[in-house]
Formats: C-alpha cells, sequence, structure tokens
C-alpha cells in the first residue's frame, strides 16, 4: 500500500476568528482527492467540532489528517486542561464552556457526540492537566 | 454533458494580461496564458466578478441586443425589479413601464409581480412535511452553479420552485396567448431587461431539463439611455401591479423577508455566499428554515450589467416601495391548495467534480502530495506572475501538465542568482554580473 498523504495544521487558540480554517482547507483537499460529498461533509463536521472545542477549552492545538485509499484520520492534540470524566463529556449536552462562550452560540454540548456520530471511529485520550488527544477515523 | 454556453467572454484586443481578474474569480476560473485571461469553462460560475473588476473592460458579458426581439410579432418586456432603481426622483414605476411601451414593446410584464407569487409559493412551499431545511433560494442562477460544483452535499437544500423571471415569462406568454388568440407561441418574443449576465446563461442552457421561456436576455445598461429619453412623467395611465413585496426582492433580504418568517439568513457578494455555505456545510449555523444567496453585493442590484451604483440604487427603491401596498398578486383559496406543477423543476442541479486532480484515489494522492511538496519550494507569495491566482494553484497546474516549473518568474530570478554567485565565485565577477543585468 502506498504511503498516507498528511496534512499539518496549527489551530491557533488565541484567535477565534481563525477557528475553523483548518477544516475549509481539509475540505478542498479531500475535494481534490475524489472523495464523494457526503463522506467529506462527515469529515469536515466531525473536524469543525474537534477544531473548535481545542480554542475553546485548550487554547488551540494541532491537527494531523491522513488520507490513504481505504481511510482519512484525524488526530487533533492539544495541552490544554483534559477531560476529567469522558464518559460524562460523550453525553448530549453536556457542556462546560464558559459563558462568554455560550453566549457566541458554541457550547451546546453536542460537540463530542458529533464528532462520534459522524465518524466510524473515534477515541479520546485525556490526562488532566496534561491534554487531550482524540483520533478519529472515517473509512471510504 | 451537454456544452454549457458561459456568458462572459474576454475582448483579448483589450486584454493585457494584468492579473487584476485572475486575483478575484472566486472558483480560480482563470489564468493568464500567452498575456491573456483564459477562462476555464467547466470551473465558471458566470458570478461576472472578471467583468466588475477589469481595468480595462476586457471582460464582457454575452447578452442580447433589443433588435434581438425583431423577428417577434408580438414583443414582451419583462423589466427586473432593479431596472426602476436606476432613475433619479423616478415617483413610480408607471413612468418606466410607460417607456417601455414606446421602446417598441406590445406588452410589458413585471418580474417583481411575479416575484410575488413566488414569495407566496415558497411560504406554501416551507409548510410542506418533506423540505430539507434550511431551504435555500433558487432565484439566483450563479448560487445554483456554485452549490452543484462546490457544495453538492447541500444541492438537496434547493427550493424547487422556480426563480420570478422564469414564472413572468410563462404568464406573460399565457396572457398573449389569451388575449390574441390569432398568435401562435413562435410569435411570442420575451424579453428580459437584466441586471444580470448569469440569466443570459441560463437563458441560453436551459436548467433542470426544461427549456427556458425567455427568448433575449438585454442589458439594463443597453437599454437606459433609449428607455429614459422615452420616458415622461405626466398623462400615464396606471400600469404597475407590484408591491413593497415584489421590487424588494431587488435587494438582498427582499425575498427573505416576504416569507414573514424571522428564521432566515440572507447573505450577499460572492465571498459571503461561499462563506455561509461552508458554515452550512459544516453544519455550523442556528436551525434555520430559509437562507436567501445573492452573489451580487447588495442583491440583484449590485448586477454588472446595471448603471447605478447598488446601493443608491437600493436607497431610490425604498422611495418607491415606501407607499405601495405589501403585495398586489395575491392567491385565491383554491391557488394556496397546492403547488402548481408550472412553479415547479425537479432536477437539481448536477455535482461537477472539476477540481478532482484524477480519477484514481491513488493517482489523485500521489499527486496531491506532489503538490504539497511543491508549495514548499514555490515563493508563497502569490504574485500571479506565472499566470496562476496563487503558488498552491500554480503547483496543481504545474502537477496535473497545465503549466510549467518556469513559469515562475522568482524561481527564475532566484536561479539566476545563484549562477550570478557562482560565477563570483569562481572569479570572473563584476562584469559578468553587469551583463546579465543588462541583458535582462
Amino acid at each position: 500500500m502506498s504511503e498516507a498523504l498528511t496534512f499539518h495544521y496549527i489551530v491557533d487558540g488565541s484567535d477565534f476568528t481563525s477557528a475553523g480554517q483548518a477544516s475549509v482547507q481539509v475540505k478542498k483537499n479531500l475535494r481534490q482527492l475524489g472523495i464523494s460529498p457526503d463522506v467529506i461533509r462527515r469529515i469536515s463536521i466531525a473536524m469543525y467540532e474537534g477544531e473548535i472545542n481545542m480554542v475553546i477549552h485548550a487554547g488551540g492545538g494541532e491537527a494531523d489528517v491522513s488520507v490513504t485509499e481505504d481511510a482519512v484520520t484525524i488526530v487533533l492534540t492539544d495541552h490544554g486542561p483534559g477531560i476529567k470524566d469522558i464518559r460524562l463529556a460523550m453525553q448530549e449536552g453536556y457542556s462546560t464552556a464558559p459563558d462568554n462562550i455560550r453566549s457566541l452560540g458554541f457550547g451546546a454540548g453536542m460537540g463530542l457526540p458529533n464528532m462520534k456520530r459522524y465518524t466510524d471511529k473515534m477515541e479520546i485520550e485525556s490526562e488532566v492537566g496534561v491534554g487531550t488527544t482524540v483520533r478519529m477515523v472515517v473509512n471510504l | 454533458m451537454n456544452k454549457y454556453e458561459h456568458s462572459v467572454y474576454l475582448d483579448s484586443e483589450k486584454c493585457t494580461g494584468c492579473t487584476t481578474c485572475l486575483k478575484h474569480c472566486p472558483t480560480e476560473a482563470i489564468r493568464i496564458k500567452n498575456h491573456r485571461a483564459v477562462i476555464n469553462p467547466e470551473r465558471c460560475i458566470d458570478c461576472g466578478e472578471c467583468i466588475r473588476v477589469c481595468p480595462h473592460k476586457a471582460k464582457k458579458a454575452v447578452c442580447s441586443k433589443l433588435d434581438a426581439m425583431d423577428g417577434f410579432k408580438w414583443k414582451i418586456a419583462l423589466p427586473a425589479p432593479t431596472l426602476y432603481g436606476q432613475f433619479d426622483n423616478l415617483e413610480d414605476v408607471d413612468s418606466v413601464l410607460d417607456g417601455l411601451y414606446k421602446l417598441g414593446f406590445d406588452d410589458v410584464f413585471e418580474v417583481s409581480a411575479a416575484a410575488e407569487l413566488v414569495s407566496a409559493y415558497t411560504r406554501i412551499y416551507l409548510k410542506s412535511a418533506d423540505v430539507k431545511k434550511p431551504a435555500i433560494s433558487s432565484a439566483c442562477p450563479v448560487v445554483l452553479r456554485l452549490i452543484g460544483l462546490r457544495f453538492p452535499s447541500l444541492s438537496d437544500n434547493i427550493i424547487h420552485l422556480l426563480p420570478p423571471m422564469e414564472v413572468a415569462a410563462r404568464l406573460a406568454r399565457q396572457r398573449a396567448l389569451k388575449a390574441h388568440p390569432e398568435l401562435s407561441e413562435r410569435d411570442i418574443g420575451v424579453c428580459f431587461i437584466s441586471p444580470c449576465p448569469a440569466k443570459a446563461s441560463y437563458v441560453k442552457n436551459g436548467f433542470a431539463d426544461y427549456k427556458s421561456a425567455v427568448d433575449a436576455v438585454v442589458p439594463i445598461s443597453d437599454v437606459y439611455f433609449q428607455l429614459i429619453s422615452r420616458m415622461t412623467r405626466d398623462g400615464i395611465e396606471p400600469k404597475s401591479h407590484s408591491g413593497m413585496i415584489g421590487i424588494g426582492w431587488a435587494s438582498s433580504g427582499g425575498e427573505a423577508t416576504a416569507l414573514f418568517n424571522n428564521s432566515y439568513l440572507a447573505a450577499d457578494g460572492i465571498d459571503n455566499v461561499i462563506s455561509v455555505l461552508d458554515q452550512i456545510e459544516n453544519g455550523n449555523i442556528p436551525p434555520l428554515e430559509f437562507i436567501e444567496l445573492n452573489a451580487c453585493t447588495g442583491g440583484c442590484v449590485g448586477g454588472v450589467l446595471t448603471m447605478q451604483n447598488p446601493f443608491i440604487a437600493k436607497a431610490r427603491l425604498q422611495t418607491i416601495r415606501r407607499y405601495l401596498p405589501v403585495s398586489r398578486n395575491q392567491l385565491t383559496k383554491e391557488e394556496q391548495e397546492n403547488l402548481p406543477e408550472s412553479y415547479l423543476f425537479d432536477e437539481l442541479p448536477e455535482y461537477r467534480p472539476i477540481s478532482r486532480l484524477s480519477d484514481s484515489m491513488s493517482e489523485s494522492l500521489r499527486m496531491m502530495s506532489e503538490i504539497q511538496s511543491m508549495k514548499d519550494i514555490l515563493p508563497g507569495i502569490d504574485c500571479g506572475s506565472c499566470g496562476a491566482p496563487s503558488c498552491r494553484a500554480f503547483a496543481e497546474d504545474v502537477v496535473t501538465c497545465r503549466a510549467d516549473m518556469s513559469s515562475c518568474v522568482l524561481m527564475r530570478n532566484k536561479e539566476l542568482e545563484e549562477l550570478l554567485l557562482f560565477h563570483k565565485e569562481d572569479g570572473c565577477g563584476g562584469s559578468c554580473a553587469d551583463n546579465s543585468n543588462d541583458s535582462k
């Protein structure tokens, strides 16, 4: 099998207005690779949610996307506060977003559940005070 | 697939090969080749941005002239509501309509009147259970093409109602046949007085399996002076059948507010439209009923075939609308029961994966990794001198064999500098360097 194609993005945590840029870029690349519109939509929703999460909760992070003929894998890594109770965080509607973020229309507690719903596989590794890594796979 | 006829062409005598249009094209459809702009018809969405920005007026709209109507026995004008915003101190629409009769038209059917019917039907349409929300307006032909090209997952959200121009054309034809039974379909010619070049390609190509009922699309800017010299203020019979809603369609938000439903979004300007569509695709918008998108800034008043600045036109329309009834085209009880077939279309814009690098996934992956490594070598200042809008686009062109690496001016410069340095170190120094500078 050929080597995976990889894209690397720095998600800037200090600039809220640039949040979501990486997923737009990934979308363009996936379109050029000829991936079906429906799969692209799922990937861009999942990645967008993850990107926003990193900006809101972790002060930014990094996104690594790798594409093979069989799957698209997205790994989001941050050095934020970590998630105390992953099971609780996965519940729809559960949110720890601060009020100023909620007033902007984010933090409805649908981020992680949506990321799981739109991908074929999702794993979270997190340690409080150290950071969080989310790995999502969408099969092609 | 049939060949799609565009409504933008290049006057190559006037084109200097500058990079203005290159930089403004929202779909990166333009390249400069041999000092002339070349449009890739697969990518062009007829938005007219290049016509708008060209400093040499080398980009032109392909539209008809008024004499295209000469062959018809019964000539019908369809004025777009934007037309009413082009004149100073216009108190009512009737003098514009009267002017159109004097210009030689046998009948005038206002697109704004048809727009009120489309608004009424859209209210009903949005109530049916199987409509995918947010429902996206089908009125702007550029948006339809853009969705087919870049946002295929949203094509199910497009409202299946015909745009007001098309509805107006059909109703005008029916009216002519009813009033003049001696006429045959072929005797009737329908002429849309347009702010928008994309309407011309819409009419030429048809849409979603039907043929347009419009015969000619003539720019507002073409009829303007002929019309204004025939317009008078006094002794005009009232002819207009438009209310506030219909005339409101000319500017952004007019179509949406006519739905009497606060759950809407109205965006205008092609970059804003693209960004809204991106957000809808990401699921990043509040739950909305209706999305109005206009490719031109300000809505249709911002079309490239108009005479007047869109904001001034909008201000004038506000004055005209002020004392009009809300709507002058209501549906009867029976008409409200169900949507007539003649207002609906079935087919959605076809997805055209034109940005795809190759048909094979493995080949596409290989090409994209090549593009990525090439992008790291390129200067990254997006100067456009190579003829591509950005270094990234240039890398794509090189990898897909549509451009040659040697077209990058900065890379050539760098090579030259290295060569000079090499010569200097070699000891032949100054004179050599001077020579190559001169020969440049």
